[in-house]
């Protein structure tokens, strides 16, 4: 098995169809088994239980949130006193549904099935994710977390498209191929890339949920024709731009600027510890090495796990801030040398990198560079 | 011809939870119901060949720790996405304390 952190003398092709996506499988590094803490059977069982009651309450406290939100910004319209209400409500529309998608797609924030069912697909319509598509590509990001040609989900390419980035802040770039992505599908087309990770049989569904959207898109904009206003969108659809922010600067710092190619989720993951806030915005995702490691643990018995298991793991990075300290010189780097990333460092009380699947000489010689 | 196997002893599981059984090269999931009764499945599942056992059994669900796919493990049936194929079940008895699935 050749699954190294090796500088490559050619660049990367992350297509699902491409050169690394075939060297992948071939080296093993595709569906690979990966490092896993040890933790005792007993404990683990605690972690997993699922319960509806945090789900419930932060659900409750989510959509009143964006229902009075949305209510003081529609109140207030026309004046400058609308714009504090659709920061809120942009955050809560264009945001949280991001680690509600998550969650509520891995099946771990309700114990009810239908609880993570209803909240999915609520969430995946404001993030603008087909809940058949990302249901499936996410499913490839857990078996194949940053690899690459086989990841359909690593947000930032090497060398990275800074301007890309920065637009998807307000949601431009995510924004215009979800609305691409929605209209192929509801015309029947779905891409040779999504047929590499969803099945067949599953693929009428993401078609007919593109159909359900786009009449819903078109009667928003019907209505803000016919009442000659804005308003309407900034009720649905807009605020996917303009309050993205949030989910892309947590997002950002789940893999961003570090290493590709492994299966150790200490190496290519960052747990980062945030303010209340942004952890009641992103369901706890910060503690995303952990989420890896243990994607059945859900978004409220994470900060327990990583109480458990932080001996194994590279230090939590201490804030958001710190995280942009890092990443961005990070990013700035792979500009001119690609190969570059950032290793974490791992306390003395974890087990070791496996040296055989991580040996790094050459990338840390090309991290010299 | 099809032969009783012992797995386990009954109370080497606990309520509402799973076990992997190992015997001549395959792996198999024995699994105790909330009702106090047994069932034993492949262990592997069939989404991505992941051990069963790691996973959490909630009623009468078993839920892969890989993806969070679901099957109903007395039945086989899959219940969840990723998962679209169904477990293999093998019939369990118990005999004196221990558990006893038929390999066939």
């Amino acid at each position: 098995m050749e699954a190294t952190l090796s500088a490559m003398p050619s660049r990367r092709d992350y297509s699902l169809l491409g050169r690394d996506a075939k060297r992948a499988v071939e080296t093993g590094l595709a569906a690979a088994e990966w490092y896993h803490t040890d933790v005792p059977r007993k404990q683990m069982k605690e972690l997993m239980q699922r319960s509806d009651g945090p789900a419930i309450r932060d659900t409750i406290i989510w959509l009143s949130a964006l229902v009075l939100s949305g209510a003081g910004g529609a109140w207030f319209w026309g004046t400058w006193w609308c714009v504090p209400f659709f920061f809120v409500y942009g955050v809560l529309y264009g945001s949280s549904t991001d680690s509600r998608w998550h969650e509520c797609g891995h099946g771990t924030a309700f114990r009810t099935q239908w609880m993570n069912d209803a909240v999915y697909q609520i969430a995946c319509f404001m993030i603008m994710r087909n809940p058949v598509t990302w249901r499936w590509s996410h499913t490839r990001h857990h078996t194949d977390t940053i690899i690459v040609g086989r990841d359909p989900e690593i947000a930032v390419m090497r060398p990275p498209d800074l301007l890309r980035v920065v637009l998807n802040f307000f949601g431009i770039v995510d924004a215009w191929h979800a609305m691409t992505d929605m209209v192929r599908n509801a015309a029947g087309n779905i891409s040779p890339a999504e047929k590499t990770f969803i099945p067949e049989q599953e693929q009428p569904k993401a078609i007919r949920i593109a159909r359900i959207w786009i009449a819903i898109y078109a009667a928003t904009i019907a209505l803000a024709i016919y009442s000659g206003s804005f308003l309407p969108l900034m009720l649905v659809g807009l605020p996917r731009l303009y309050g993205a922010w949030h989910h892309v600067m947590t997002g950002l710092l789940q893999h961003g600027g570090l290493a590709e190619n492994v299966i150790d989720h200490r190496l290519n993951s960052r747990t980062v510890h945030m303010n209340p806030i942004s952890r009641f915005i992103y369901w706890n995702m910060n503690y995303h090495v952990e989420h890896h490691m243990f994607p059945m643990v859900p978004y409220h018995a994470l900060p327990r796990l990583h109480e458990l298991i932080k001996h194994d793991l590279p230090a939590p990075t201490p804030s958001i801030l710190a995280g942009y300290r890092e990443m961005v010189p990070a990013f700035l780097r792979q500009l001119r040398n690609e190969d570059y990333f950032l290793k974490r460092e791992l306390p003395p009380t974890a087990k070791p990198y496996r040296e055989e699947f991580h040996n790094d000489n050459d990338a840390v010689a090309a991290a010299a560079e | 011809m099809s032969d009783w196997v012992e797995a386990c002893g009954a109370d080497d599981i606990d309520e509402e939870d799973v076990m992997r059984f190992d015997h001549d090269g395959r792996t198999f999931a024995i699994y105790r119901s909330p009702d106090d009764e047994y069932f034993a499945t492949d262990g592997l599942c069939t989404h991505e060949k992941v051990h069963l056992a790691d996973g959490l059994v909630m009623d009468d669900i078993i839920e892969c720790p890989k993806h969070n796919g679901r099957f109903n493990y007395k039945t086989g049936a899959a219940r969840g996405a990723p998962v679209c194929v169904n477990l293999r079940t093998y019939p369990v008895k118990l005999d004196a304390g221990k558990v006893l699935i038929q390999i066939g």
